[in-house]
Order: C-alpha cells, then sequence, then structure tokens
C-alpha cells in the first residue's frame, strides 16, 4: 500500500511542470507521474539532455522550456518517470504501472496533463510502413537527434509542418516535397479571427519566418492539395494528390502526416467526465472551471487535454489548475490562490487570443474527416470508412453501437486513433450533429496493462 | 549509419553508443534512444505484421498513442518500441501477427 | 384523447423483455416494449456471453436444456446468427477434494435423469486445453454449448421484435402502474399508456414493480465485471471455469480473451451505472494466472461492468404475480440469464396466452421469499407508485 499524497499531477509537459512548481512553491509534496522516461512532454521532450547541436536544430522555443524542467529536481516533487497511468477512478484514486510492478495510490487531487495527440489523418495508404505523423518526426529529433535526411514528404496542415520543414531544412535534410492541403477558403474564413490574432502576434511572425524559410529553400511546395493517396507495396514508396484539378505523384521513402492535434481525453473520458464538442477545434474537451476543475470534486485538467491552448497557455493553465487544486486541499487561502494566480490568468489569456484564427485558419480538409469508403479508419482492427457507414444502414446510431457490427475502436490503441473520425463519420452518415452521436464510452484501464501486473497490484486497502 | 536508411545522426558525439539485434542482426543505437527510434535510424521500416490480414506496420506516432509500433523486446511480445529506451545488448524481434501462447510447461522443464 | 392501448406492455427493454415482446407479437399481440435507456445499456448488453447448460441450478436445468435448442437454430428464430459459436464448456478441478464436489454433482444429475455433464481427468483435459497448468486434477466437460456475442443478440431480438410488430420506446421509463379498466396503466415521461396486461422484465430494477405491487423480493444490483485481452494465437477452444473459483474464460475467433468471474464492480443503480474496481479485477487476473502462468505478459485492454439483479437463492423469478392478474415477472436472472433469453420469452408467452407454460417454473415464483429473507435487504429508493 502506497501512502495518500496530497496532489498528484499526470503527465510532465509544460502543465503539468508548471503545476509542479506551484505545489513546490506551496511546499506541498506532489507526485509527478509521466509515462516517458524524461520529463518535459511531447514538446520538451529530452530538453534536459539535448546537446547543444539538438538545441540548435529544434530552435528557441524548445530550450525556452529549460527553467521549467528545473522543478523536476525540486527536494518536495516526487517525480516518476516511466510511469504508465491506466486508471483514475472518481475518488482520486490513481493505478500505473512502473518498472513492471502495479501501484495504486490515492490523491486529495489529481490534475491530467495528459496532454494532446495527432489528430488522425486517413486516407488511402496512411497505414503504409514509413508513413508517419509529423509529431513523431519531432520526436525522432528530440528524443535520438535522428532525421530524415533525403526522400521525405511532409503533408497535411497546420503549424507544426511547417515547423517540421523549417527545423529540417535547417538540418539540411533533402525534404522530396511539402504537400499543404489547407483548404484555399480557410484562409477567407480565418480572416474575421485576425484582428484577435494580432494582439499576440509572435505566433503570427513565427509563422511567417517558417514560410520564409520554406520559400527560400527550393523545396518543392504544393498548396492546396486533396485527394491524397500513399502508395507503395510494403512501405511507402509515393504520395499522389491533386492541386488544383492535376494529378500530382512525388516519390518518398517517408511521409510526415499532420493535421492538427486534438486533446487526449481518454482519462477524462473514463472518469466519465462530460465533454463538449468544440466546433472550431473539431475536438471534444472535458467541461472544466476556470480553475481546471471538473465536476468531480478531487479531479482537474490543465493544459491541451483540457482543450489545444499551445505550450504557453498551457504552462499558465498548469498553474491555475494547480493553485485551485491548492486552495481545495486548504493549502491556499482564496485571496492568496487568486494573488498568485493573476500572472499566470493574464498570460493564459494572452496565450489563447491566436487560436481561433488558427484553429479556422488550419481546421482539416473535409477529405480526412470523411475519408472514402476505401480507407481504413481503425489501423488496429482494421475497419473501412465504408463499413462505418455500412453499419449506419444497418442501424448504428453511435460509436458504442458499432461493436454490434464490428470491432472498430476495440484494438490496443482502444480508439485513441479512430474514435474522432468514426464520430464523425457516423454524424454525417446519419445527417446529425456530431454532438448527438457522441464518442466511444471509453473503458479502464486506459493503457493496456498485463495480467501479471493486474495480478500483483498494490492498492489502498479500501480500493 | 546504416547502409540503405534515409535517416542520419545529427552530429553528436556526446551520446553512448550501444548495440542491440533486430531480427538478429546487429544495430547500433544511442543512450536515450527508444527502441524504435533506433531501428528507424537504422533504416528498418516494418516492425510487425497485423494479427487481422497479415499487412505490415512500422512505427507512427512514435509517443505511445497508436500501437504501431509493437515488438518483441527481450522474450517479452506486443511491446511498444516507442514507450522502451535501448539498454545495451537488448534483443528485439518484430512481431508476427497476434502474441502466441505455449504450452504449459511440464514439471521439471523449468 | 384516445391513449394508446396494448394487449401487452413489456418493462424493460432487455434481452429478456425483447425475447417476451418477440414472442407476445408472434402470437398476433400488439405489443410495446419500454425502456429507460435503450436495449442492451445494462446486463443484456455487455454479459460474457455464455450459452452455457454447465453448472446450471436444478431448477434451470429443464428450461436451459429447452433454451439450446432454441440457440441452435438462433438465426431461424432472429434472423441472425448472433454470433454465436457452438463449442464445449469446460469447468476445471485443481484438486482432489474439488473433483469430488464435481463428481457429486454429476451423480445428482444422473438421479435426475441428465447427461450433459461429463468427468474427464487430466490427460483428456490436457488434450483438450494444453496450456492448462499441469496441477489441474479434471474437469466436467458440458459438450454442445458455446458462446455468443451479447450486444450483437440484443441488436438481433430488437430488429426481430420491431419486425415482428412491436414497438419499442427508448429513453421511456416506466413512472407509476395502476389498474386501468380490466388492464393496467402505465405513466411514462411519453405520457400514458394503457394495456391489459403488464409483463416485468426490468432486471436490476424489477423490484420497483414487484414492491409496487406489494410483493417485493431480496433482489440486490451488482455491477458484473469482465475484461478482454489483445489478441493472442488461437490456443483455448473450450469456455473455461474452475471449481473453486469464480472463472469465466474463453478466447473469441479474433483471438481476445474475456475474462469474466463474478468478481463485482461498484454498482450505482440509482445514478444508472456502474464502475469496475481494480481489487476485483485484479483476483480475475490471479485466477487466470493460475491456471495459465504463460499469460503473465498478455494485456488487458479493455474492462467494463453490467448491472445485474442478484437473487439470494441465485435463480430468477419467473411467472405471473402473486399479487395483481395481468401482472407477470422474468427478472433477477443472477449474472447468467443470457442463455436463458430466447426461452423466457416461450415461456411468458405461453403463460398469457394458454394460461401456463410447459415447462416447469414453480421454483421461480415470486413469493418464494419469506418475511425474513425481505428483512435482510436493503430498501433502496422506490419510483413506482400503484
Amino acid at each position: 500500500m502506497v501512502d495518500p499524497v496530497p496532489l498528484l499531477i499526470m503527465g510532465s509537459g509544460p502543465a503539468g511542470l508548471a503545476a509542479a512548481q506551484e505545489a513546490v512553491r506551496a511546499g506541498v509534496g506532489a507526485l509527478l507521474l509521466d509515462e516517458q522516461p524524461t520529463g518535459g512532454g511531447q514538446i520538451y521532450r529530452a530538453l534536459g539532455e539535448a546537446t547543444g547541436e539538438r538545441q540548435k536544430t529544434l530552435g528557441t522555443d524548445y530550450a525556452a522550456g529549460a527553467p521549467l524542467l528545473t522543478v523536476l529536481s525540486a527536494q518536495c516533487l516526487d517525480h516518476q518517470p516511466g510511469a504508465t497511468v491506466w486508471e483514475v477512478s472518481p475518488d482520486g484514486t490513481v493505478y500505473y504501472t512502473r518498472q513492471g510492478q502495479a501501484r495504486a495510490v490515492s490523491a486529495e487531487q489529481v490534475i491530467l496533463c495528459s496532454g494532446a495527440m495527432e489528430r488522425p489523418m486517413p486516407f488511402p495508404g496512411w497505414t503504409l510502413p514509413g508513413v508517419m505523423t509529423c509529431g513523431a518526426a519531432q520526436i525522432l529529433l528530440k528524443g535520438a537527434g535522428v532525421f530524415p535526411a533525403s526522400g521525405a514528404v511532409l503533408a497535411g496542415s497546420g503549424p507544426l509542418l511547417l515547423l517540421l520543414a523549417k527545423q529540417l531544412i535547417g538540418a539540411r535534410a533533402r525534404l522530396a516535397a511539402v504537400v499543404d492541403t489547407t483548404p484555399a477558403d480557410n484562409y477567407r474564413g480565418a480572416l474575421k479571427y485576425l484582428p484577435g490574432a494580432l494582439r499576440t502576434p509572435g505566433y503570427l511572425l513565427k509563422g511567417l519566418s517558417m514560410i520564409r524559410t520554406l520559400s527560400a529553400s527550393g523545396v518543392p511546395w504544393y498548396r492546396g492539395a486533396s485527394g491524397l493517396e500513399a502508395i507503395g507495396d510494403d512501405a511507402v514508396a509515393g504520395l499522389r494528390f491533386k492541386v488544383r484539378g492535376r494529378q500530382h505523384e512525388v516519390a518518398c521513402s517517408n511521409l510526415f502526416l499532420h493535421q492538427g492535434v486534438v486533446p487526449n481525453v481518454q482519462l477524462s473520458r473514463s472518469l466519465g467526465l462530460e465533454h463538449h464538442w468544440d466546433g472550431l477545434q473539431r475536438c471534444w474537451r472535458p467541461i472544466l472551471d476556470g480553475w481546471g476543475a471538473s465536476a468531480l470534486e478531487r479531479i482537474a485538467v490543465a493544459g491541451d487535454a483540457g482543450g489545444i491552448m499551445g505550450a504557453r497557455a498551457a504552462e499558465a493553465h498548469g498553474r491555475l489548475a494547480a493553485l485551485g487544486a491548492l486552495n481545495r486541499i486548504g493549502v491556499l487561502s482564496e485571496t492568496e490562490r487568486d494573488r498568485r494566480a493573476a500572472g499566470a490568468r493574464a498570460v493564459y489569456r494572452r496565450e489563447i487570443l491566436p487560436r481561433p484564427f488558427l484553429d479556422r485558419l488550419y481546421r482539416p480538409h473535409p477529405d480526412y474527416l470523411q475519408p472514402a469508403d476505401d480507407t481504413i479508419v481503425c489501423r488496429c482492427e482494421e475497419v473501412t470508412a465504408g463499413q462505418i457507414r455500412k453499419y449506419v444502414e444497418l442501424g448504428c446510431l453511435g460509436p458504442n453501437q458499432t461493436k454490434a457490427f464490428g470491432r472498430s475502436g476495440m484494438g490496443p490503441c482502444q480508439g485513441r486513433v479512430c474514435g474522432l473520425t468514426v464520430s464523425e463519420i457516423i454524424a454525417q452518415a446519419r445527417g446529425v450533429p456530431l454532438e448527438q452521436v457522441g464518442y466511444y464510452r471509453i473503458r479502464p484501464p486506459i493503457k493496456p496493462v498485463t495480467l501479471g501486473e493486474l495480478a500483483t497490484l498494490e492498492q489502498p486497502e479500501d480500493a | 549509419m546504416a547502409s540503405g536508411s534515409n535517416f542520419h545522426r545529427l552530429p553528436e558525439p556526446e551520446y553512448k553508443r550501444l548495440t542491440m539485434t533486430f531480427d538478429g542482426r546487429t544495430i547500433e543505437a544511442r543512450s536515450g534512444d527508444s527502441v524504435a527510434a533506433a531501428l528507424i535510424a537504422a533504416g528498418v521500416t516494418v516492425t510487425r505484421t497485423t494479427p487481422v490480414s497479415g499487412v505490415s506496420r512500422g512505427p507512427y506516432c512514435m509517443m505511445g498513442v497508436c500501437f504501431e509500433c509493437l515488438m518483441e523486446i527481450d522474450g517479452v511480445q506486443n511491446v511498444q518500441g516507442c514507450m522502451v529506451q535501448v539498454r545495451e545488448g537488448m534483443s528485439v524481434r518484430s512481431m508476427a501477427g497476434a502474441r502466441t501462447v505455449s504450452d504449459a510447461r511440464t514439471p521439471g522443464d523449468g | 384523447m384516445a391513449r394508446p392501448s396494448y394487449d401487452v406492455i413489456v418493462v424493460g427493454a432487455g434481452l429478456h423483455g425483447l425475447s417476451c415482446a418477440l414472442n407476445l407479437a408472434r402470437e398476433g399481440l400488439k405489443v410495446v416494449a419500454l425502456d429507460k435507456d435503450h436495449p442492451g445499456r445494462h446486463a443484456s448488453g455487455v454479459n460474457a456471453g455464455g450459452v452455457r447448460r454447465l453448472g446450471r441450478h436444478e431448477a434451470e436445468l429443464p428450461l436451459t436444456m429447452a433454451a439450446l435448442e432454441i440457440w441452435h437454430r438462433i438465426e431461424q428464430e432472429v434472423g441472425d446468427s448472433c454470433g454465436f459459436v457452438a463449442c464445449d464448456q469446460i469447468k476445471v478441478a485443481e484438486s482432489g477434494s474439488e473433483a469430488d464436489t464435481l463428481q457429486a454433482r454429476l451423480l445428482r444429475l444422473r438421479e435426475l435423469g441428465y447427461d450433459h455433464e461429463q468427468w474427464i481427468d487430466a490427460d483428456e483435459l490436457r488434450r483438450r486445453v494444453p496450456a492448462i497448468a499441469p496441477h489441474c486434477v479434471g474437469a466436467v466437460l458440458c459438450a454442445g454449448d458455446g458462446s455468443a456475442n451479447p450486444f450483437r443478440t440484443v441488436m438481433a431480438y430488437r430488429r426481430a421484435a420491431l419486425s415482428a410488430g412491436v414497438e419499442i420506446r427508448e429513453n421511456c421509463p416506466a413512472l407509476a402502474l395502476s389498474p386501468a379498466g380490466s388492464g393496467w396503466r402505465v405513466d411514462t415521461p411519453q405520457g400514458p399508456l394503457d394495456g391489459g396486461a403488464v409483463m416485468n422484465c426490468a432486471g436490476t430494477w424489477g423490484n420497483t414493480i414487484a414492491r409496487a405491487l406489494g410483493e417485493p423480493v431480496p433482489v440486490t444490483p451488482a455491477a458484473l465485471m469482465l475484461m478482454i485481452t489483445e489478441r493472442l494465437a488461437p490456443f483455448l477452444k473450450p469456455v473455461l471455469g474452475a471449481a473453486g473459483r469464480t472463472l469465466s474464460f474463453k478466447q473469441f475467433d479474433n483471438g481476445t480473451l474475456l475474462i469474466g468471474g463474478g468478481h463485482r464492480g461498484t454498482a450505482e443503480p440509482e445514478c444508472n451505472r456502474s464502475r469496475v474496481k481494480m481489487v476485483g479485477l485484479s483476483i480475475s487476473a490471479q485466477t487466470v494466472g493460475a491456471l495459465f502462468p504463460q499469460l503473465a505478459d498478455v494485456r488487458v485492454v479493455r474492462s467494463w461492468a453490467g448491472l445485474e439483479g442478484m437473487m439470494p437463492d441465485d435463480i430468477p423469478v419467473i411467472g405471473p404475480s402473486s399479487r395483481a392478474d395481468g401482472i407477470y415477472h422474468a427478472f433477477g436472472f443472477c449474472g447468467h440469464g443470457f442463455q436463458l433469453a430466447p426461452i423466457t420469452g416461450r415461456i411468458m408467452a405461453d403463460l398469457l396466452v394458454r394460461g401456463h407454460s410447459g415447462l416447469p417454473i414453480e421454483a421461480f415464483r415470486i413469493d418464494r421469499f419469506a418475511a425474513a429473507d425481505m428483512a435482510a435487504m436493503d430498501t433502496p429508493e422506490q419510483r413506482i407508485s400503484a
């Protein structure tokens, strides 16, 4: 049995690290669990160990995480990397596996900082070996200093596509092409949000710098692409697409995809928290108050896991969530909480200003929200978009009823990769709003746990 | 760098070199690499065939979400290669379809 | 204004309710089935799908035999295979005393005239289940049982009921029950419904109607838990149980393993939900580990719990009300009602249309519990008034 802890923070990205900083500052011994071997989340992955060469390649936004990482060496913080959380129960008991041993720990307050994951981008051939996400390419760079030196195509839409292009060009990679799928009318649609975005102009200036680097590099840059199809037998060998009705084909040995990120809601879903559909971001987000607190008194959610906000806003949000939690456990008075929160709240408000513009500008191309019938949607169980549409014809009303017809969402990834697409397809096939068809009911464990680990689970007496 | 890989490493002599095997072939890795990253750096693209249709798959998300990089690591099947760091002498094998179950050990088998 | 009027109102459109509705409609009756959620939301949709005669209570034997006949031609019955696969069911003995207990039951079954359960020795067990731990000394085998896909079965019964003319009202709880003319009125959020008869197939919530009629039973809610693993290469054909532990263990055609075993999660029927409790899943994992040590690295991908009504004597209530004409009960199936569902509907239709069932159902009568049993039970919030 493990003793109860006052505050448990899950995830050590910007939100989790900032929350830990606030706990340390308040003298509270928090437990920080993270699945990765080193702290930093995906954005500051392996920053603590990164060489100058790696920092130079990844740029100043990566190195900017260094001050946050210093909290990991704080005396009163119990940082446990390599800890896979697989269940959080509404009473604040957190189950996780570390070094082959499963444990449960009770916490007075739990802050879920499980971050974001890439939005799926299904099209024919996206399951071929050699097709990966742009996030994966960044992880290779951050975690191992590995990059595709030649033969890579970057395809999709969003800031990360351009950032990765800039970083790879900086590392002297010879990119085969950048294929941008941002629909032309997104630019018009985003215009009305531009004034708001200009109030925090840093993002736009960075974007322009990425565009300049890409333009000057001579890398073939196709804009307004649609109808993507990855080709190859046992691995990806090329990408076909259309630009203004004209068919193109680019040979490649690796294809990196991106069309934005979405909150990782597996835990908040599994806890039964209510989620609402964010129409602008086209994703679900848990319903939270201004302190990231949920309807469950012991559970808060901070950072991108509560809605895509970006690293700086996530850091501020993590502070707010921690201060709220510290108040709920009686460590900080309301006055003190509010005093400490003032700075973070101002940063949060400022940093989320450009979101509506970015969200509208990089709204996914309809091709990849409603993939063609022959496209695999559920990668684990190899279920196609056409099969999902067939289920609807047979009377399937929502994602949870697909199990009567097939196995979408029932493989090892537990619906993470296909969930949004399956909801989108069912909603359109039924002709109803997506809110009405809902999302998969997420069942514990939210990460697979072995029978052996489960059998030797150390847990509180009353669990 | 292994021949045939489109992937290069940044010039970082600081990282310690490690060796592991993949399906019997020796692979050079660096300290801090995940198993999946080391394989990609060495030019490995396919790391399993699926239990559903038997088609080839390789690492996809590299952050523990997609479960595409399931492999056998030091005798344990269906481990996420992106979530395990390379250790010296590690033996890694690709997964062919579903994991297998051995018959019961009869007494004396050890 | 004319109120909707039916021959029969079925309360609860889970598998048993749908089976009743289907059989009644096939008798030419006008039937409505009400569900407070949607068919298959609780026990019907999320059970282990065992089509099992092995180990049945003596009182259930005639019913389980009759049900199995329907299962073997389920496609004719409801127009879908329901994912039914015939296979053996095996209950393993891990010690000599467990073997003695199992063999004593076999003798008793022979006396009653049943031979569907057979003893197999350790060698035969190993031949049929090569992966089983070497300490197992033998087992009881029931050939010709099987398993089916629960949610698919519910959907198949739902479709069959609809095409037989049953009206299904979802999100439509029965709020109150009162006599109306020669029949009954059921108040719902969708307005009052009149019916000549009422079938109470409300599962965990079945007692609310029984209580309203003045014939409460000691049914308690339980959240029965199941878990499922990643896919494994085929290694287990029969469905496996154990004499000394609660276990239901099978491998689907797709390679995944289903692990059940009656361990209970948190039941919150008043909130219409249940949650798994890791302590129970841990015990199930220990059981699997004892019988198949080589599965220790196998990953569990999902777990869930379904709300089910449990009875102190481990058998359901099936039969007419002891207090009111025109009311019939079928609920409290104690976690093993799935296999019986096809025959429950047949029995209930016979009771209503012919006044009797050809099968012996005396043991399931609602007034079998003494006052002492009733005093021992807690009193959950009453939702129905009569």
